[in-house]
């Protein structure tokens, strides 16, 4: 694999600490406050239910994070295929060996969190195709042949979590990758040819509903009709939307207050502390607290383009794009959902949300981008 | 100082201008979210917040339509009332008393029935319906609606409540209903949601205790939508309940009443028994309870009157006061000795008025003694002497066995609570009860029915039907279980020999009509003839000194130490059809007390038994 060492420019030892992206890393650590914050309104007032334990967690993956920053980025370019095929395997083993949970295999148990291998994977994934296209000489990107390994990279993992079945991180694998391949420069006209078959597929989808070739499981055909039509089951999987747009809704434009919404605490509001989340913070702190959010979210996405920029080689900027895409495609696919612009998919708001995977690799992914800020720009 | 080659420069600016595109794609990606935001929170933020006050879809039980009881000539002993009544729930409306003082000016409503109100709701939690006034007329209701939006959290609602028409009468079959108590609650495995209501009535005694479950019924359900002033939206949907089964049973009112009538100031009971299939045709036991009285709140004098420890109300004595059967227990320990094969129906056994054994004298009630008696005769005069030594021979184990074929020591399956299985006792049982052992002098004592040996009236009569038919008749007290018949049980021959019931028989055709029989004096005089046995039960020690002198008369002792008096008898002797058994407590001689009552009971169960009246066609009751 093609590999240039651009170490001489960069900081070395200690003296890396004053190249960090400081702006990066408070706001990573202000959304995450927000969220303990969440977490613990949302268990009326419970510390140890929620927040705890995503405390604890956020400090071990904030330290990871500081870990990751330190080790030059011309590392962890090495490595990607190895992180990809880590991925890969694991995958396979939850497939296979899985703890049963909700339905579908989704996790490992690492004892003080359960590692969710598909969430891994988004970054592995984002990881093996910017070393790819670094080591691809661009006049190539567009020609067919310098496709086919891509697409094979990012279809495997696809297919596997389709299976588990989990659309929604199926969705932000293939978008993350897609941002990458998109950033490499290939010709545009793949990308409309990839949207055109979406779109087929998606038709396909529904013809093959109630035959024996039916594509998605029963409970996916239903979330995607409730999506077109709450009122359809307003008590069934629509609840989940109905109730998430009335609890943002009865927020107004500056909520009802810290610890004051009621949709949470009547119980009203399903996945209250996980996915649905997004829909009790919109009671408490409104219009404004969304606006609020989603700009520290923005500001966290800005500032990785900008530093994508900044970089000197192409895998940085590949990795530091795909990456700020990933956590993109995070927080606007749970907040479209929550507000009943999208399906029910699962997507948790990311650094907010109950759960270890999602954070742990998110700021093991900040890390990587830290990395790369160090270590390549100047 | 950043350096590009010609060829970095080129890929630079590529790699910017994709960068440059997807920025602007998640750009507007975020604008349309804020712009969601703007929309949900804040252009239609007013109505979602009316939307999440108004989130409440309420689940709403439909109370079924408790199972109606009828008698054997189809009249009703139960009816279900509708009821008006306001209920209100704290939570919905945000200012109770405030609420409450409205209401006040609407239906008649004192302010202590407000404070009970608001006591009871904030006993209770926010969401849970408390009833403010009940009993309303249709007016009230009509103005309470028509103002509902005042009046948040208040709703009308229309429930049944429970009377009982024949009132005392049937007080202790039927029994009543009551509201539901914690160790209701803990104690129903299924969990009914019914019993959650507020003023929901579970049965508490009688039938409507031990049928609850099946009288009671399934709850419908209805989900409905409501405001946050608690005014209905609309209904999303129902789901029919079903109502309570409805009983018919084997009693009819006439000879019920009449049989409590005739035992009018007596703490007594008496069940009559169609010994043909079971049917119990009376189950008196006086004095009585008016059931509706339980309906509303009891007051103090009536409360002390039901729980009079003399003379108990409240307590079924057919069915759950036990007494020693006395002599009304020899026909089981004749049988006992002649099918053991210890006896002969021949053979004579002088009596000389006491009788020695173990160095204890064992009286017989008559001083003088009766002679030499042969079983029949024993029987007919209730000879002690005579059966003390049937039971020396043919031992307890024997009678035990005999007495549990005929129902004796065995809980009859009626459908009541509180049935009491009696006593027959043997060996076993005593040296594990009263750590004792048996002796010679508790069998002797089991041979004219006292020591140990309990029966409940219900008992006497099921034995004096078997006796009389010499089947294993079961009681039945229910004819009609949700419009089907139920079986009759034990026409089967309990195998015994018919010579040897026909002695039994014929000594209990003499105590009814041979001029010495102990119940001569109250033969039937219609011109069918009665078999019977007479039975003064002990519940006091004679003792020694006291028979020297001359036992005391039952009317000079205090009322709580005189005999029970008993009765069993059957009725027409040649073609049996009716049993009866007649105990009165602390009223002194069988003979003299329990025969007569016990015959005008027979002689009007001959007279007005009739079949069974329809029963009208089962309508669904509207809650």
């Amino acid at each position: 694999m093609h590999f240039t060492d651009n170490s001489k420019s960069a900081p070395v030892g200690f003296g890396k600490i004053l190249y960090f992206h400081w702006p990066l890393a408070l706001l990573v650590l202000t959304v995450s406050c927000v969220g303990f914050l969440m977490l613990f309104s949302v268990a009326g007032g419970d510390l140890s239910t929620w927040a705890q334990p995503q405390i604890t967690r956020f400090v071990i993956g904030f330290i990871t994070m500081l870990v990751i920053a330190m080790i030059p980025i011309s590392f962890w370019q090495r490595v990607s295929l190895l992180a990809y095929f880590l991925s890969l395997i694991l995958l396979l083993v939850v497939e296979f060996f899985g703890d049963v949970g909700g339905g579908s295999q989704r996790w490992i148990d690492l004892g003080f969190m359960r590692l969710q291998p598909s969430e891994l994977m988004k970054i592995a994934l984002v990881m093996v195709l910017a070393s790819y296209y670094d080591w691809l000489d661009e006049a190539k990107v567009s020609k067919p042949q310098w496709l086919v390994l891509p697409i094979i990279l990012v279809a495997i993992p696809t297919l596997l979590v389709l299976k588990q079945p989990d659309l929604g991180t199926a969705m932000l694998l293939v978008a993350g990758a897609g941002v990458v391949v998109f950033s490499a420069g290939v010709s545009l006209w793949y990308f409309g040819a990839v949207i055109g078959a979406l779109v087929g597929l998606v038709t396909a989808v529904f013809y093959t509903r109630g035959t024996e070739f039916e594509i998605l499981n029963d409970y996916q055909y239903r979330r995607i009709e409730t999506f077109l039509d709450p009122s359809i089951s307003p008590f069934g999987d629509g609840y989940h939307i109905t109730q998430s747009k009335i609890s943002l809704g009865s927020g107004g434009f500056s909520g009802r207050g810290f610890m004051e919404g009621t949709q949470s605490r009547g119980n009203f509001l399903p996945e209250k502390h996980t996915d649905f989340i997004f829909a009790t913070f919109g009671e408490e702190f409104g219009f404004m607290g969304g606006i609020t959010l989603l700009s520290l979210y923005m500001l966290i996405v800005f500032f990785c383009y900008v530093s994508a920029m900044r970089n000197k080689d192409r895998f940085s900027s590949l990795l530091t794009i795909g990456i700020g895409s990933t956590f993109f495609f995070y927080f606007a696919v749970n907040m479209l959902m929550v507000m009943g612009l999208a399906p029910v998919v699962g997507v948790p708001l990311p650094l907010v949300s109950y759960g270890g995977s999602a954070m742990m690799v998110l700021l093991g992914a900040f890390g990587l981008v830290q990395s790369a800020h160090i270590h390549n720009v100047r | 100082m950043i350096e590009f080659d010609s060829k970095g420069e080129i890929k630079r600016s590529r790699l910017s201008r994709r960068a440059l595109i997807l920025a602007g794609l998640q750009g507007s990606v975020a604008g349309i979210i804020g712009w969601r935001m703007h929309q949900l929170g804040v252009k239609q933020g007013d109505q979602y917040r009316l939307l999440a006050e108004e989130n409440r879809i309420n689940i709403q039980l439909l109370p079924p339509a408790r199972g109606l009881i009828y008698d054997r000539d189809g009249d009703l002993l139960t009816i279900n009332n509708r009821v008006y009544t306001i209920e209100m729930v704290r939570e919905q409306s945000g200012d109770p008393e405030l609420i409450l003082n409205r209401l006040a000016q609407l239906i008649p409503l004192t302010p202590e029935q407000i404070d009970k109100a608001l006591l009871d709701m904030s006993k209770r939690r926010a969401f849970v319906p408390v009833t403010v006034a009940t009993g309303l007329e249709w007016e009230h209701i009509a103005a309470v609606s028509a103002n509902a939006p005042a009046l948040p959290g208040v709703t009308p609602q229309l429930g049944l409540n429970r009377q009982y028409p024949k009132g005392p009468d049937y007080g202790h079959i039927v029994g009543y209903v009551g509201s539901v108590s914690d160790y209701d609650l803990d104690n129903d495995p299924d969990r009914d949601p019914l019993l959650r209501i507020p003023r929901f009535k579970i049965g508490k005694t009688g039938i409507e205790a031990k049928l609850e479950k099946p009288l009671r019924g399934e709850a419908g359900i209805k989900r409905i939508e409501v405001n946050s002033i608690g005014r209905i939206i609309r209904e999303l949907d129902r789901q029919e309940g079903g109502p309570g089964v409805n009983i018919q049973l084997t009693i009819g009112h006439e000879l019920q009443s009449f049989a409590l009538e005739r035992m009018k100031g007596k703490s007594a009971s008496a069940v009559v028994m169609d010994v043909r299939n079971g049917d119990i045709m009376a189950l008196a036991s006086g004095p009585t309870f008016d059931p509706n009285k339980f309906l509303k709140p009891i007051s103090q004098k009536d409360w002390a009157e039901m729980n009079d420890p003399k003379m108990r109300p409240l307590v079924n004595k057919a069915v759950a006061g036990t007494y020693p059967p006395a002599s009304t227990f020899k026909m089981i320990v004749a049988l006992a000795a002649l099918e053991a094969g210890v006896a002969n129906q021949g053979e004579d056994v002088r009596c000389k008025g006491h009788m020695l054994v173990s160095g204890r004298k064992f009286h017989c009630w008559r001083r003088g003694g009766h002679g030499n008696v042969n079983m029949r005769e024993a029987l007919r005069y209730s000879c002690d002497v005579y059966f003390y030594e049937m039971a020396l021979r043919v031992g307890i184990e024997n009678i035990t066995r005999m007495a549990n074929r005929f129902g004796l020591g065995v809980r009859p399956n009626v459908e009541l609570p509180s049935m009491k299985a009696g006593l027959t006792p043997t060996k076993e049982w005593k040296n594990r009860i009263k750590k004792q052992d048996w002796v010679l002098g508790d069998s002797m004592n089991a041979g004219i029915g006292q020591g140990f040996v309990l029966a409940s009236p219900l008992q006497l009569a099921v034995m004096t039907a078997r006796l009389a038919t010499g089947t294993m008749i079961e009681p039945r007290m229910i004819n009609m279980y949700d419009n089907t018949i139920t079986p009759v049980n034990g026409v089967e021959p309990l195998g015994l020999k018919s010579s040897h019931l026909a002695v039994v028989r014929q000594g209990m055709f003499d105590v009814s009509n041979h001029r010495r029989g102990t119940a001569f004096g109250s033969r039937l005089k219609n011109g069918v003839q009665m078999a019977g046995k007479t039975g003064t039960s002990q519940v006091r020690r004679i003792t020694t000194s006291e028979r020297r002198r001359g036992v005391v008369k039952n009317e000079d002792l205090p009322w709580n130490r005189r005999d029970h008096a008993l009765f069993v008898g059957y009725a027409p002797f040649r073609d049996p059809k009716y049993a009866v058994s007649v105990v009165v407590e602390h009223g002194g001689g069988g003979s003299k007390v329990a025969a007569p009552i016990a015959r005008d009971i027979l002689a009007r169960t001959l007279k007005v038994t009739k079949g069974y009246g329809e029963l009208p066609t089962r309508k669904r009751e509207q809650t």
